[in-house]
C-alpha cells in the first residue's frame, strides 16, 4: 500500500534566500517568507526605509528571489502606485506589486501616500510589518507604538502615554477591498490571507504584528511565542475586512490575560498594576468593538 | 498643424505626442493648466496613458519613479511650492538613473505668497542630477518636451523642462504641432536596459557602502557629461525631421559683439529687441541665450565669451547672501581662463516674484554695464522701489 503523506499546509517554495541581514528571531523576515510563499515568483517588493532596507542586502547583493524596489521612507504607496500603472499599461497586470514597509513608514511619515492611494483604490498591496517602534534607527517611538511601552523617546520616567493609533479602522474607512491583519505565529492564516488578497484588484492592506526581539526586549527564540500571546490576549486580534463594513475574525483568540502578555517583554516591564488594568480595560473595549462589527456583517 | 495655444497646454501636447505611458501629476498654480490638458486628452482618448492623480507633488514624482522603474515612459509638472516638495524625489529619480520628464512652470517660492514668474525655484534644484532646460516661446516648449525624453532616455538621467509662469504658461502663441509620425520618426519608445522583471529579478536603490557608492556618483557625472553631446545631437536630428533648431544655447547678433547680455527662459525675447537698439546706436552688443542649464555647458560658453570686453547676466532668481546664480555658474566656468583674459562680468537681479522687467530696466543693465570698467558689488538689483 503506498504510503499517503499529509498535504503540506506552507507551500513548501522559497523565495527568500539564507543568509539576511535579520536580527536573530526577527519576525520581518519570517513574515516576507511567508508572504512571497503565498504570492509566488511573479510580485515585485517596493522597499522603502525600513529593517527590510538593510535585511534585504547590500549593493549587489539580494535576499529576495522576486524584484525589489528601494525607495524614500514615505514613498511605498505611491512608488507601488506608479509602478502598478506601469504594468497594467505594459500588458502585465498579472504580477502583485506589493509595498512593504515598517509601522514608521505606515503609521507615520509614509500616511499620507499610503491614504492617497486608498482612496484612489491603486492596484496594490501595501503590507505593514509592525514591530510596534522605529526598530531600524534603535527603537524610538512611533504612532504604532503601544500605550506604557518603553522606547529610547519614550523612557521610564515618561512611557508612551497615548494609544496606538488604530490604523486597522481607518484603512477600512477607506472603504478599500480588503484589509487584514495577520501574524507569523499563525501562518496558515497569514498565507490564505495573502493569497485572498492576490485575487483582489485593487488596494489591499494587510497589517502584520512583527514580533523585534532587540525592541520588545525578549529572548530572540520566544517570537513566535510571544506573538501567539498577542493574539490570544487579543491585543492583535487576527481578523479581516472587507470594503470596509464586512468583518470577520479568522482565528478565535484563547482569552489569556493581557498582562501575560505584557510581562514577558522587558519593554513593559514599568508597567504598574494600575497600567496593565487599564490596559485590558481598552483591550476589552476594542474586543467588544469589533465584535459587534462581526456581528453587524453577518 | 498650426495652433494657437497656452504654454501649458504646449506641455501637455509635447507628453502627448511623446506617447507617455504614465502620468503622475498634482495641480498647482500656474502649472494646473497642463494637468487639465493631460486628463481631457486621456479621458478622450488621444492620450493612451495611465494618469494617477496623486494627493501631492511628492507623491507624483514617487508614482513617476515606479512607472519608469517597471519600465514605462512617464511625465509630470509642477512648479514653486511643488518642486520644492519634490526635491528629495528628484535625487532619487536622477541617482535611480530614470529617464523621467517634468515640465516646471518658473514660480516664486512663498512667503509671501507669489504664483508669479522667478527663476529659484528650478535653479535650486541645480544638484538634482536632473537636466534643465530653459524655453523662450510656446513653441520651444513643446519642442523641447519632446527632445527631452530622446536625451534623458539616452543617458538615463531625469530632465526638466522650464517655462515662466504667465509670461509663457498662461499666453497663447502660434505652436506648430508636429504630426505623431514625424514625433515617433524621432523618438523611439522606451526599452530600458535594466527595469523590474520578474523574469530577470534584480534589487535596485539597496544599501550602498563607501565601496561602491563614489563610483555610482561619478557615473552619474559622466552621463551628465555625455548628455552635451547627446542634448547637441538631439537638437541636431530635431532640425532635420521638424525644421527648427534650440541649440544648447542661442547666440544672437554675437559674432563682432564686444559687449554680451546672457539670460534664460522668456526674458530672451525682449534682450533681443536691446541688443537691436543699441546695435542702432553703434554699441557691438549681442544676446547669448542659455537654454541648456544642467549639464552647464562650461566649454562652449568659454569659447563663445572668449576675447569679449564685458559681459552682463540677468538672474531673475537669487541666492541670499551671493549673487544671482546664472551669474555664478557664469562666472566660475569662466574663472580659469584668467590667463587668457577674462572679460569683466555684472550680474543684474530683476524681476523677482513677477515684478515687470521693462525696456527701461534692461536700458539701465546695459548702461550700468557700459559705464562702469570693474564691477563694484556682486549683484546690482534693478527695478528695486526706493
Amino acid at each position: 500500500m503506498e504510503a499517503v503523506f499529509p498535504k503540506p499546509r506552507i507551500p513548501e517554495e522559497e523565495y527568500i534566500y539564507p543568509g539576511h541581514l535579520a536580527c536573530p528571531g526577527c519576525g520581518a523576515s519570517l513574515s516576507m517568507r511567508y508572504a512571497l510563499k503565498a504570492l509566488g515568483p511573479k510580485t515585485m517588493v517596493v522597499i522603502p526605509a525600513c529593517c527590510w532596507s538593510i535585511i534585504a542586502g547590500p549593493f549587489p547583493y539580494s535576499t529576495l528571489k522576486v524584484p525589489i524596489y528601494h525607495t524614500a521612507f514615505e514613498t511605498a504607496a505611491s512608488v507601488s502606485s506608479g509602478m502598478a500603472a506601469a504594468l497594467d499599461q505594459l500588458g502585465q497586470g498579472d504580477i502583485t506589486v506589493m509595498a512593504w514597509a515598517g509601522d514608521g513608514g505606515t503609521f507615520d511619515i509614509g500616511f499620507q501616500a499610503l491614504s492617497g492611494a486608498a482612496e484612489r483604490n491603486d492596484n496594490i498591496l501595501y503590507v505593514c510589518y509592525d514591530n510596534e517602534a522605529y526598530m531600524n534607527t534603535g527603537i524610538q517611538r512611533s504612532s504604532a507604538t503601544p500605550y506604557g511601552a518603553w522606547t529610547t523617546t519614550t523612557p521610564e520616567r515618561h512611557l508612551k502615554d497615548r494609544p496606538k493609533k488604530n490604523i486597522m479602522e481607518i484603512m477600512a474607512a477607506h472603504q478599500i477591498p480588503y484589509a487584514a491583519t495577520a501574524c507569523v505565529a499563525y501562518p496558515e492564516d497569514m498565507i490564505q490571507k495573502f493569497r485572498k488578497a492576490k485575487t483582489i484588484r485593487g488596494m489591499r492592506f494587510i497589517h502584520l504584528l512583527s514580533p523585534c526581539p532587540p525592541g520588545w526586549k525578549i529572548p530572540d527564540d520566544q517570537s513566535i511565542k510571544v506573538t501567539r500571546m498577542a493574539v490570544n490576549s487579543k491585543a492583535f486580534p487576527l481578523y479581516e475586512v472587507e470594503y470596509g463594513e464586512k468583518y470577520r475574525i479568522t482565528v478565535e483568540p484563547r482569552n489569556i490575560p493581557v498582562r501575560d502578555y505584557l510581562k514577558v517583554q522587558g519593554r513593559f516591564r514599568n508597567l504598574t498594576d494600575d497600567d496593565i488594568r487599564n490596559i485590558q480595560f481598552s483591550v476589552n473595549k476594542n474586543w467588544d468593538r469589533l465584535q459587534k462589527k462581526v456581528r453587524y456583517s453577518e | 498643424m498650426k495652433d494657437v495655444m497656452l504654454g501649458n497646454h504646449a506641455a501637455s501636447h509635447g507628453a502627448r505626442l511623446s506617447k507617455v505611458d504614465v502620468i503622475a501629476a498634482y495641480p498647482i498654480t500656474p502649472q494646473t493648466l497642463i494637468v487639465e490638458k493631460l486628463s481631457e486628452l486621456c479621458a478622450d482618448g488621444d492620450l493612451n496613458a495611465k494618469f494617477i492623480k496623486v494627493e501631492s507633488e511628492h507623491s507624483a514624482m514617487a508614482a513617476c519613479i515606479g512607472a519608469e522603474a517597471a519600465g514605462a515612459r512617464s511625465f509630470t509638472a509642477t512648479s514653486s511650492q511643488g518642486l520644492a516638495l519634490m526635491h528629495e524625489l528628484l535625487h532619487w529619480a536622477s541617482a535611480a538613473r530614470l529617464p523621467i520628464v517634468m515640465a516646471e512652470v518658473n514660480r516664486a517660492l512663498a512667503p509671501g505668497w507669489s504664483i508669479w514668474t522667478e527663476q529659484t525655484d528650478s535653479l535650486a534644484q541645480r544638484e538634482t542630477g536632473w537636466l534643465q532646460f530653459y524655453c523662450e516661446n510656446n513653441q520651444e516648449v513643446l519642442d523641447t518636451v519632446i527632445m527631452a525624453y530622446r536625451i534623458a532616455e539616452q543617458v538615463l538621467l531625469p530632465v526638466m523642462v522650464v517655462l515662466d509662469a504667465f509670461i509663457l504658461s498662461h499666453t497663447n502663441e502660434i505652436v506648430d504641432v508636429p504630426e505623431q509620425a514625424m514625433v515617433d520618426s524621432y523618438l523611439p519608445p522606451y526599452q530600458p536596459e535594466f527595469k523590474m522583471d520578474v523574469n530577470n529579478p534584480h534589487a535596485f536603490g539597496g544599501l550602498v557602502t563607501p565601496d561602491n557608492y563614489m563610483e555610482m556618483r561619478y557615473k552619474i557625472h559622466q552621463a551628465m557629461q555625455r548628455a552635451k553631446t547627446v542634448a547637441v545631437e538631439a537638437d541636431q536630428e530635431f532640425q532635420e525631421i521638424f525644421g527648427r533648431s534650440y541649440g544648447v544655447m542661442e547666440a544672437y547678433k554675437l559674432d563682432d559683439a564686444e559687449y554680451v547680455i546672457m539670460s534664460a527662459g522668456a526674458i530672451t525675447s525682449m534682450l533681443r529687441v536691446i541688443v537691436d537698439a543699441y546695435r542702432e546706436k553703434g554699441l557691438k552688443l549681442g544676446l547669448l541665450k542659455i537654454k541648456m542649464f544642467r549639464p552647464f555647458p562650461t566649454e562652449i560658453f568659454k569659447k563663445l565669451l572668449a576675447g569679449r570686453k564685458k559681459i552682463g547676466v540677468l538672474d531673475r532668481d537669487i541666492s541670499f547672501g551671493a549673487t544671482g546664480i546664472f551669474f555664478q555658474e557664469i562666472k566660475a566656468a569662466l574663472y580659469p581662463e584668467k590667463k587668457n583674459g577674462v572679460p569683466a562680468l555684472f550680474g543684474y537681479v530683476m524681476g523677482l516674484g513677477g515684478r515687470d522687467i521693462t525696456l527701461s530696466h534692461l536700458e539701465q543693465m546695459v548702461d550700468h554695464m557700459m559705464s562702469h570698467d570693474e564691477p563694484e558689488e556682486d549683484s546690482v538689483w534693478i527695478g528695486l522701489k526706493k
